[in-house]
């Protein structure tokens, strides 16, 4: 049925143009059948009710993801829990022996313990985070769901994690002969309020890593130094207290996001022993200040996680439309 | 007459052109089923064209910015100082992909968009999924939010089959009662446990691509979408899972919805759809009846 004759490209007539469009043009055609800009970002309380409607997609896709993580080693899902307890070995290796960091701290395990934890929590939901929108790509351009769902499933994920590392330090503050009192349980608003910091944060680095894709290399060396500047395998006094510190540089280091998360988890779960117990004043005074909490810790925590959280949300719902360009 | 015609429009274009080997067809009866399939065609067609508007292409441009061409991106330091700064890189390429495609598609239509590679078909398929944000001066308005199916591999390479159904039809707004109902459907039409019964519980990452696109073409097709987007994924599969996925795109164009077919197959242009635009360059170049469109580039095509 081809026409006879060459088809030469510029003497083909304009395309037919549907009626009505040639009528209305394309605005006022779509918004006569109540049609809306594909892709265009929806307001900010509308986006956070479609995120609400997902909620289990993001809790799926975590519980899915993290099953996968590790399916090839032949140990499986004990590593949840091997890896904590490795990771705190090589830590208790380092800084309690090695370093004998653990002088004039109490229960240097648990303080460890806790530490660490916390710490890896923050640093790998902002380093899975930073990949979020990178390696689902496929996902985002195949399916249409809020973009913020990755990014928070990464926190989930590690929340999962963060759950059976607790486990263990429950372990350790009973094997170092702690009671369970009422105060144990403010670790629980504590560790709520410091998953909605770090999920802002990781947020933050989701859509900074969707666009440089640098972000992902970049973060680990930028987390283990703030790591090491938090006191996780030492006491922040056993700094701030020598001489020739100005005052900033010691607010700055106790009032730091999660060395106040830290430090208050500890205080819920650390005992100070007795007088009794130390040889010389000196000793006990630097066992009191390795827990020393800052005034309006509590308070300081829910300003953190309120602008982390907040922030990092709106931060991220700014560029929506982008995540799939890659 | 009958809903679902055992001969596809091509074989009958194909045995009428003297290409189809061998078929038990005389040439009368071949000239019956050819106005049959053009008549029901102009029928859908007419219908068609007073139904409501899905898909409304408003003089669409697409500029593709590629960043960082020639510079140095590894540097971490240089890394840093443009997050600092918030510097994009100096050399920016722009590439003109779409150039002011305007188009109305309605409820009931299923379009094929043809043109050679690097024509612009994906791109303008990725405008209407709302993954690439149009110049200004344009626009693409849709009832809803369509979804794009592509080639590319599976979704979630590192989660098992079964998930991947799960996970996807949550994605797609299902509630978690909702999708598990809809489980064993999606993969019975898959039908990926035919080769190996165990797939379902294997990582997608060890589908062979026919497999992997298989399954996302079941999970995307699984809802009653009001928009549908397929690009190339037909290709992949085998012709048994060809013709069945034909036939659920003709369930979908008859459920009201829009489907838009991107294939280099002209059969399978000729077979899904009643109207077709041939894009070349970044613009329109025919918009109308399938046969009409898909004659002309062919005949194009092989001027060379």
């Amino acid at each position: 049925m081809s026409e006879p004759g060459g088809i030469v490209l510029e003497e083909l007539p304009p395309p037919a143009l549907d009626p009505e469009y040639a009528d209305l043009g394309g605005v006022a055609l779509a918004a006569k059948y109540g049609l809306k800009q594909s892709g265009k970002r929806p307001p900010l309380f509308e986006y956070a009710a479609q995120l609400w409607q997902r909620r289990h997609f993001i809790t799926g896709y975590a519980t899915a993801k993290n099953r996968s993580l590790y399916s090839n080693a032949r140990l499986g899902q004990l590593w949840q829990l091997l890896t904590p307890v490795l990771n705190v070995a090589v830590y208790y290796f380092v800084f309690g022996i090695l370093f004998t960091q653990s002088r004039g701290v109490p229960k240097f395990l648990l303080f460890l313990v806790i530490g660490v934890f916390l710490f890896n929590f923050l640093q790998t939901s902002m380093i899975n985070g930073s990949r979020s929108i990178s390696d689902q790509l496929v996902l985002i351009r195949a399916l249409h769901f809020p973009r913020a769902c990755l990014p928070m499933s990464a926190t989930i994920i590690q929340l999962q994690q963060l759950g059976f590392s607790m486990i263990i330090v429950v372990g350790v503050a009973l094997g170092l002969q702690e009671t369970p009192t009422l105060r144990w349980l403010l670790v629980i608003p504590a560790l709520i309020l410091f998953s909605v910091f770090c999920n802002g944060m990781a947020m933050i680095v989701a859509r900074m890593g969707s666009v440089l894709t640098d972000t992902a290399q970049l973060l680990p060396f930028i987390s283990r130094t703030w790591m090491y500047l938090c006191g996780v395998m030492y006491s922040i006094a056993s700094v701030t207290d020598r001489a020739g510190i100005p005052h900033w540089v010691k607010l700055a280091l106790y009032y730091d996001p999660p060395a106040l998360f830290i430090t208050v988890v500890r205080n819920c779960m650390i005992s100070m022993p007795s007088r009794a117990s130390y040889a010389t004043a000196a000793d006990y005074q630097a066992a009191v200040n390795s827990l020393h909490q800052p005034a309006f810790a509590w308070a300081f925590l829910v300003f953190w996680a309120l602008l982390a959280g907040v922030g990092g949300f709106v931060y991220f719902w700014k560029a929506e439309e982008q995540y799939g360009r890659g | 007459m009958a809903d679902t015609p055992k001969v596809l429009p091509s074989q009958v274009l194909r045995a009428i052109q003297g290409k189809e080997g061998e078929h038990s067809f005389s040439e009368e009866e071949l000239a019956a089923l050819r106005a049959q399939i053009i008549e029901e065609r102009a029928k859908r067609r007419a219908e068609a064209a007073t139904n409501q508007p899905t898909v409304v292409v408003d003089n669409l441009n697409i500029v593709y910015r590629i960043h960082g061409a020639g510079t140095g991106r590894g540097s971490a330091t240089g890394a840093l100082s443009r997050i600092v700064s918030r510097r994009t890189s100096p050399t920016i390429r722009e590439v003109h992909a779409v150039r002011g495609i305007s188009f109305v598609a309605r409820r009931g239509e299923s379009i094929g968009l043809i043109g050679r590679n690097g024509s612009g078909k994906s791109t303008t398929l990725a405008a209407i999924a709302g993954l690439l944000p149009p110049e200004k001066g344009g626009g693409v308005y849709t009832d809803g939010q369509p979804s794009l199916l592509g080639i590319n591999a599976a979704l979630m390479p590192d989660l098992t089959g079964e998930r991947n159904v799960i996970v996807g039809c949550l994605a797609m707004g299902m509630s978690k009662a909702e999708a598990n109902a809809r489980y064993q459907g999606i993969v019975d039409f898959s039908r990926i446990q035919e080769t190996n019964p165990h797939a379902m519980n294997l990582p997608m990452k060890a589908y062979s691509s026919g497999m992997a696109a298989r399954l996302r073409f079941a999970i995307a097709a699984s809802r009653d979408q009001d928009v549908l987007m397929i690009d190339e994924a037909l290709a992949t599969g085998d012709a048994k899972f060809q013709a069945q996925s034909e036939q659920r795109i003709r369930e979908l164009r008859a459920s009201a919805g829009t489907v838009f077919v991107v294939s280099h197959s002209m059969a399978a242009i000729r077979d899904t759809c009643d109207r077709a635009i041939w894009i070349e360059a970044g613009k329109i170049l025919m918009d109308g009846d399938v046969d009409e469109v898909a004659d002309a580039y062919e005949a194009w095509s092989k001027q060379g």
